[in-house]
């Protein structure tokens, strides 16, 4: 495909999303559409994941921990300002400061891989323990207490900018949060188109070469793992405001892993994947849910297995592969030039990201 | 006095079950380079089939040191067979597909017996200490912790397969070259590996609660006691055990226990920024 034929494709399929999104409350049901809202917020954090994993090659097993963070940090800036709009923006600073603060900690280390993974882990499993430990009335930030295992209930939702009082209806909130995920995902695109994104491409492609061309893995791959923080930290805020209610589960490992499945199955190394592959699952999960005859962490770990054996690239990458060598096969037929090299190359990034 | 010895009783309790929770799964990391992050579930299974069999009437001795290894070992072998084996020297897709297998696992088990089932009681009894009470049973299970090293290190350092298995790990290609099977050693390992797991397993059913998803309580602590013990099996899995053992029983002495969960998960993840490479690998080189 060519290049100016990709980019023109995808701005007609981000049109097609942004009327999508303005024409859902028209056609679905008040029920549907704040489910759809739950999945739109989950795809941010699988965005956020896809990012720092597919493009940064940093696999963090904790991304619930930014995620979680955000969601307290909301909830607790919320109850204080009574104001969602500042709320918003501490929801997104507090897990970047923390995502800067860990990832110094363990980049500036020369950590990698395996040990990274199990750090992230930990840290998760640590903000667990201790949010759940907080029940009691002495532990509060100012006005909000923090609950403990009940978590805190009745976080105000988000207003209208400025104005508390114009609290925002269930169709409003769906705008906001489908408003925020196709931001995010545009937002994400143009950083990998820039400079910075090549770069970052480029130390996850090869560490050592890149710094022997001068640029310094350890603030690139720090800086990376900051903005998927932030964007972690974004859609804890609109899950919490999603329920209104925010508990120390939302640090769950079994989250943790969720998102992993959801980025395995929808494609390593692509932005779209992470978010096709989180609403697959979401809505198998929620079917599950509705009846009684399998457990959902079967069939999850089921299709788990199944990709890491049989499709290890996930959907979006197979669906790319097939595409061009259809293509190809249709340039063949027809005696045009050959066309090879080009996917080729795509698929060894993607399987050397994924090792 | 009295609460000294119980508080160092506590100790060696805590490190003799962290000897217990990570040898299976520091086999198979060591020898192998494969993190299963279903360890924790092969625990879970050795300690349902330590909970039916007593329950339906087996000896609870039988049940926990012969049913539960047996048990899990077979069910070690069967997935080194149908899933392990296809991606060795994949790190990132082993840890992915054996998280599948721990959700599958997990939910197989609430199938089939829902999310709670009858404890054991805790067998032996107790013993004064002053005015302090202890159970035997915690003496029982450091016995066991030593047993394990023990025969791990005996099987290792004086056995034929110590040697082959010993060999395989430092370099299968020339392992293989004189006329060894490296699958072979590699299936075995990973069906003792989750053997010992089994047993770990149904040496904690009394002494825990057992619902299926029990292993997530573990996996966290087995995982970093593994990673911070570094690559020698034994000197690597007994050195942290020893340390992360003693800081989590100390802290939990001196606050809560929550806390000292919460004090062991910082020291591991300062222990692992300062040693990324494990205890072993910066003292005990060439231990075993």
């Amino acid at each position: 495909m060519s290049r100016s034929l990709s980019t023109g494709l995808q701005l007609v399929l981000l049109a097609a999303a942004i009327a999508g999104v303005a024409l859902a409350p028209q056609v679905l049901e008040i029920f549907t559409l704040m489910q759809i809202t739950l999945f739109a917020a989950m795809s941010i954090l699988a965005l956020s994941l896809g990012f720092i994993w597919g493009f940064g090659g940093i696999l963090c097993f904790g991304q619930t921990a930014f995620f979680g963070l955000g969601g307290y940090a909301y909830a607790v800036a919320a109850i204080n300002l009574g104001d969602s709009t500042g709320a918003v923006f501490v929801g997104m600073l507090v897990p970047a400061a923390f995502a800067a603060a860990l990832g110094y900690f363990m980049f500036y280390g020369r950590i990698s891989d395996v040990y990274l993974g199990v750090i992230t882990l930990t840290v998760t499993l640590i903000l667990f323990n201790l949010i759940n430990s907080t029940a009691g009335d002495e532990y509060r930030i100012g006005a909000a207490q923090l609950g403990g295992f009940n978590g805190m209930p009745s976080v105000p939702g988000l207003n209208a900018p400025g104005d508390p009082s114009a609290v925002l209806e269930p169709e409003e909130i769906w705008f906001v949060t489908a408003g925020a995920l196709i931001a995010v995902y545009v937002i994400l695109r143009l950083v990998l188109v820039s400079h910075f994104g090549r770069v970052a491409v480029a130390i996850r492609e090869n560490e050592t070469r890149a710094s022997l061309l001068g640029y310094d893995p350890r603030l690139y791959k720090l800086l990376v793992f900051v903005i998927g923080g932030a964007i972690a930290g974004l859609a804890g805020v609109l899950y919490t405001n999603w329920g209104a209610f925010v508990s120390p589960t939302i640090f769950a490992l079994s989250l943790s892993a969720e998102i992993i499945i959801w980025i395995t199955i929808g494609g390593l190394g692509t932005l779209i994947g992470p978010v096709l592959g989180c609403v697959a699952i979401q809505a198998i999960v929620t079917e599950i849910g509705s009846q009684q005859e399998f457990n959902s962490n079967l069939v999850l770990g089921v299709i788990l297995i199944a990709f890491v054996l049989l499709l290890p690239r996930g959907l979006v990458p197979t669906a790319q592969i097939l595409w061009s060598r259809a293509l190809a096969l249709k340039a063949r037929r027809g005696g045009a030039a050959l066309f090879e090299g080009g996917p080729g190359g795509k698929d060894d990034h993607i399987a050397k990201a994924a090792e | 006095m009295d609460l000294g010895i119980v508080l160092a009783l506590d100790v060696l309790n805590g490190i003799a079950s962290l000897v217990l929770l990570c040898m299976g799964l520091a086999i198979i990391f060591g020898m192998m380079k494969v993190i299963n992050l279903a360890h924790g579930e092969f625990l879970m299974l050795g300690a349902y089939a330590t909970v039916v069999s007593a329950n339906a009437g087996v000896n609870i001795w039988i049940a926990m040191l012969v049913i539960a290894p047996l048990f899990v070992g077979i069910v070690g072998i069967v997935v080194e067979r149908c899933l392990i084996r296809f991606l060795y020297g994949r790190l990132v897709d082993t840890m992915l597909a054996t998280w599948g297998l721990s959700l599958l696992i997990v939910g197989l088990v609430t199938t089939v017996f829902g999310n709670t089932i009858n404890g054991v009681p805790t067998p032996l009894g107790g013993f004064a200490i002053g005015q302090y009470r202890s159970s035997l049973y915690t003496l029982f299970l450091v016995a066991m912790a030593l047993l394990l090293v023990g025969s791990v290190w005996a099987v290792l350092r004086y056995t034929r397969y110590g040697l082959i298995a010993r060999a395989t790990m430092q370099n299968p290609n020339m392992a293989a070259a004189m006329g060894l099977n490296p699958t072979r050693v590699y299936m075995v390992t990973f069906g003792i590996g989750a053997a010992i797991t089994g047993l770990a397993g149904g040496l904690l059913a009394p002494v825990s609660g057992i619902v299926p998803t029990m292993g997530g309580a573990y996996i966290a602590k087995a995982f970093i006691t593994v990673v911070g013990g570094g690559s020698a099996i034994l000197a690597g899995t007994a050195s942290a055990s020893a340390l992360f053992g003693t800081i989590n029983q100390i802290a939990a002495f001196l606050t809560t226990p929550v806390f000292g969960e919460v004090i062991l998960f910082i020291s591991a993840i300062v222990l692992i920024r300062l040693l990324p490479q494990g205890i072993s690998d910066r003292y005990f080189r060439r231990s075993l």
